[in-house]
């Protein structure tokens, strides 16, 4: 029987899954950092390396924190100590916010400079300049002006989602076909009905690949900024696990930024697949 | 004749373009005279680049003349308009629109406070009218090269334009299709009593459709060489039109035309010989001799309009 690709493929990636489980179980139960003739005071220090272990857990041990995180994720035991859930759910939270304002400002502004040639040539500069600069950077010019740690996450995520948005809506909005707009030119239609019937759907696949782009680049920028700005959050946490010398912890919430991260995209994605036509 | 029953005048009409180095101008036409009457078919004929989708996007008022002016039912052209309808060449229906969409997108425009009733009434009737209402719920993609060109004809006749502009409406399609097509544009016009402007190179499609056609010259400078009145009568028929008596005189004449005079009829011209205000008016198997503004026949190397037009 021969069996689809769709199947073969499943059936390959769980054996990649399987080898490199056990390839990874294999290296971090072995081969044992010998304390002997080690300082006793040093091996102390060094923890778990010291009693003989490496440091890294294998990967039953990431299943048995991953489904303890699971069973129990909106814990709050201090500013400390708070489930796994709720420094997701500030992360998200701080992504949707930074993410909707920017498509609020962009969006408008990218049909403006999509539609002149005037705006699109006196605004280019301050694109081309600011587009490159790592959100990262406005960190400490944030944090000096809104004095506010976590709006000062939001804006960096905003900065961040702001410039594929901008530059995908402009592009979708200036490469709409001329006669779709002779067609509405010939109909009287006015500007706000054309805008709104005729550019917006026909950008609409354009722009929702810079919303996708710029979600993906948010949700890769929010763990970094918290690790800077502290408090809350996902970045945070791994922030926190990491002084905590939990490596354990550090990779489970790594698997949840994936799995978010990809959730996101895949929302994104089958909104653009919505709004794509086939002509 | 009295200027009232003219729907249309194209009065001195130039455009000109800059040229790519910048120093210049090329006229694309220059001095067009014409005038159409309501309830005319008028076709254009012309090669390519002799300005005639320019002529016609003047006339939509998607681009402004250089020089020169369109009056039509007594107001100028100054940009596009509800009373005059586009049949696009590449039917421009927008994808993400159904059928049924893309002509209520039009009839919204034309009749915005319509109810909704209505509206469907009117935009089935137009539908029905290229025989697609029962597509009505498909989209552009799902349908075929001669369904969407269909959906383009029954959104422009649906806004009920004085005038219909057609840029090479079916010369994307194969044979078959674009002959299905012609039959029921034919008849729709016929009883819509559609006043019409069409663009095309088929000289097939122009003796069929239309009761006037226009022939240009080859740009730049491209003028109205001469107006042929079609001497077949409205009610013809594809089937029996070519034993129609002067089918062939008309055909060759128009085949001339393009094959040869397009390209050598500026040299042709002798002094006083044209007046650009009153093109010659050709109609094959009528026209005597006298009353053609040409030099005499024997200067003629190639086919002059006498070929055709005088009976042997």
């Amino acid at each position: 029987m021969k069996l689809g690709v769709p199947v073969r493929a499943a059936i390959l990636s769980g054996a990649l899954f399987l080898v490199f489980v056990s390839v990874w179980q294999l290296a971090v139960s072995g081969g044992a950092t010998s304390t002997a003739g080690m300082d006793p005071e040093y091996a102390k220090l060094m923890g778990q390396t010291a009693k003989g272990a490496s440091a890294v857990p294998g990967p039953s041990t990431i299943a048995v924190e991953l489904l303890r995180h699971l069973a129990d994720p909106f814990y709050d035991a201090g500013p400390n100590d708070k489930g796994i859930g709720i420094q997701m759910g500030y992360s998200l939270i701080r992504v949707l916010l930074g993410f909707s304002i920017a498509a609020v400002v962009a969006i408008p502004l990218g049909f403006v400079i999509g539609m002149s040639p005037l705006a699109y040539r006196a605004l280019d500069p301050f694109i081309q300049i600011l587009k490159p600069i790592s959100p990262l950077a406005w960190m400490p010019l944030a944090l000096y002006t809104i004095k506010d740690s976590s709006a000062s996450a939001i804006f960096v995520i905003f900065i961040c989602s702001l410039w594929p948005m901008l530059v995908n809506t402009a592009f979708g909005v200036a490469s709409v076909r001329v006669e779709w707009l002779n067609v509405a030119k010939t109909l009287e239609a006015g500007r706000i009905r054309t805008a709104l019937r005729v550019i917006l759907p026909a950008a609409a696949p354009t722009i929702m690949t810079g919303m996708r782009i710029s979600i993906g680049i948010a949700w890769l920028v929010i763990v970094a900024a918290e690790m800077l700005v502290g408090g809350t959050g996902i970045g945070y946490f791994v922030w926190n696990e990491w002084n905590n010398l939990s490596i354990t912890n550090i990779i489970v919430a790594i698997l949840f930024i994936g799995v978010f991260g990809l959730v996101l995209d895949q929302i994104l994605a089958h909104l653009t697949r919505m709004v794509t036509y086939a002509d | 004749m009295s200027e009232k029953r003219f729907l249309i005048s194209i009065e001195a009409l130039s455009k000109h373009y800059p040229t790519p180095d910048g120093t210049g101008e090329t006229a694309v036409f220059d001095n067009i005279w014409l005038r159409i009457e309501e309830g005319e078919f008028v076709c254009v004929i012309g090669h390519s680049g002799c300005g005639k989708t320019t002529l016609l996007n003047i006339l939509a008022g998607l681009e402004s003349a250089s020089s020169g002016g369109i009056i039509l039912g007594g107001s100028e052209i100054t940009g596009p308009s509800l009373d005059r309808a586009v049949i696009f060449q590449s039917h421009a229906l927008m994808p993400w629109m159904t059928v049924f969409g893309n002509v209520a997108f039009a009839v919204r425009s034309k009749w915005p406070t319509l109810d909704k009733a209505s509206l469907y009434a009117h935009c089935r009737k137009y539908l029905d009218l290229v025989h697609l209402g029962e597509n009505q719920d498909k989209r552009p993609a799902q349908l075929s090269g001669g369904m969407r060109q269909r959906v383009g004809i029954a959104r422009a006749f649906a806004i009920q334009p004085k005038m219909m502009l057609m840029d090479e409406p079916f010369s994307a399609l194969d044979a078959l299709t674009r002959g299905t097509l012609q039959d029921q544009l034919l008849s729709i016009c016929a009883e819509t009593k559609q006043t019409s402007f069409m663009i095309t190179h088929d000289i097939d499609e122009a003796i069929f459709l239309a009761d006037k056609i226009v022939l240009m010259t080859n740009g730049p400078h491209a003028k109205i060489a001469e107006i042929v009145k079609n001497p077949l009568p409205r009610t013809r028929k594809r089937e029996n039109m070519h034993r129609h008596p002067h089918y062939y005189r008309m055909r060759s004449h128009l085949l001339d035309f393009l094959v040869s005079r397009s390209k050598t009829f500026d040299d042709t011209i002798v002094e006083g010989g044209y007046d650009p205000r009153n093109p010659p008016i050709i109609e094959p198997g009528r026209t005597p001799r006298a009353t053609l503004a040409t030099p005499s026949a024997g200067e003629f190397t190639t086919a002059g309009p006498m070929e055709s037009a005088v009976v042997r």
